[in-house]
């Protein structure tokens, strides 16, 4: 849907999309050449873009994809609709505590590791965030305040693993 | 650069215990926050390794010397002469002017007044706080204030800078402005910081989190 939107921004060769894809939308994991053409092939069959003029040049010819009537009404309908709040209730990490608690394994443990992990990350994030332009800075303070928030779970879960040891072991 | 170090810190106040053997070691030029839940034994731990507190039992090390040994007179002494300290609601002084709180140091080392605020006022550029030299605490908006007491805790440049929630009453926006000015300001001094939080976004500022449960340093996770 990204490149979608982004054609419909104007018309566009390949590599400029996958360019500006990677600079707004994929920070450190640039999107491989061979998914930008599928996706677009894909597009293409659902008329949702079309194949403009061909531009011959050095290397090989250059297709300039337009988006179509169908694919801008397809955007404008994306931009519209909420996604679903995340996250859903059966976290991996509350699997992974509830079944600890369960077998007896050491739950605290665990969540001490994974909060080690959370802070290691929000630290590579803060140093993007630090380093960067407004974009960056946003794309970083997204994955921040979700890791934020898990550890504030962990945190309140540590204050309440003997009762939800009970809990779990009492079914 | 100076390493500051605890050393398994015992420290009880009367019959509760705040620390029952917290050991940490920071390196020269490291920036360490000290996370954990409320009544954990961090900030009780900050105040040992920064010498307001002398524990029970363990030792305390700053630049390769013991500090938990020293009288109150030399501890005094060496806190004004090494050690920058922010806290979480700046502390200025109500009276002084602005630039006469982060002279304040200087001037209680010694420097003569003109020497002082000669070395204060560039500060206030560095911190974007220019033109505010003249205001008193009552005047400037807490994330200011907060600037103002940065300033302070390293003008005189410190061994160590020691800071207790020192964006615990800003918002987010303005404490990470406060965080990223500490940060930057205290890696160009090559100043050891040693930082109490609870929020763990600014925890991410530092080289590297340690967390405090139960008046012990959890060793499982250095990150």
């Amino acid at each position: 849907m990204a490149l979608l939107g982004l054609l419909d921004r104007e018309p566009s060769h390949g590599y400029d999309l996958k360019r500006d894809y990677d600079t707004f939308f994929s920070r450190g994991k640039p999107l491989p050449f061979g998914q930008v053409y599928a996706t677009l092939g894909r597009l293409v069959r659902d008329g949702k873009i079309v194949v403009g003029e061909v531009e011959p040049g050095v290397g090989p010819e250059r297709k300039r994809y337009v988006i179509t009537e169908r694919g801008a009404t397809e955007v404008d309908s994306w931009l519209t609709e909420p996604v679903e709040a995340e996250p859903n209730l059966q976290t991996v990490l509350f699997t992974k505590v509830v079944l600890a608690l369960m077998l007896g394994r050491p739950a605290e443990e665990y969540l001490d590791r994974q909060r080690a992990a959370h802070l290691r990350r929000m630290k590579e994030l803060t140093d993007i965030r630090r380093g960067g332009d407004l974009v960056d800075t946003l794309l970083a303070d997204h994955g921040l305040f979700h890791l934020e928030a898990d550890l504030h779970w962990i945190d309140t879960t540590v204050a309440r693993l003997d009762a939800l040891r009970e809990a779990v072991t009492r079914r | 650069m100076k390493a500051v170090e605890a050393r398994d810190v015992v420290l009880n106040f009367g019959e509760t215990p705040a620390l029952r053997g917290a050991s940490v070691a920071v390196a020269p030029g490291e920036i360490v926050a000290i996370m954990g839940p409320s009544g954990s034994g961090k900030s009780t731990l900050l105040h040992c390794l920064a010498g307001i507190l002398v524990p029970d039992a363990g030792e305390i090390h700053f630049d390769g010397h013991r500090i938990d040994t020293l009288s109150e007179g030399q501890r005094s002494a060496l806190r004004r002469d090494q050690f920058g300290f922010v806290f979480q609601f700046g502390q200025l002084v109500p009276e002084l002017t602005a630039e006469e709180n982060v002279a304040l140091p200087l001037l209680l080392g010694g420097v003569k007044r003109a020497a002082a605020l000669r070395e204060a006022r560039p500060w206030f550029a560095r911190l974007g706080l220019d033109g505010l030299e003249q205001r008193r605490s009552g005047e400037l908006s807490g994330g200011q204030a907060q600037r103002v007491a940065l300033a302070r805790g390293l003008v005189a440049r410190p061994g160590a800078l020691f800071a207790d929630e020192p964006t615990g009453a800003l918002d987010s926006l303005t404490g990470e402005q406060v965080m990223e000015l500490l940060v930057s300001s205290a890696r160009d001094q090559g100043t050891t910081v040693v930082l109490v939080t609870h929020d763990a976004r600014v925890a991410a500022y530092a080289d590297r989190q340690v967390i405090v449960r139960d008046g012990r340093v959890n060793a499982l996770v250095h990150s």
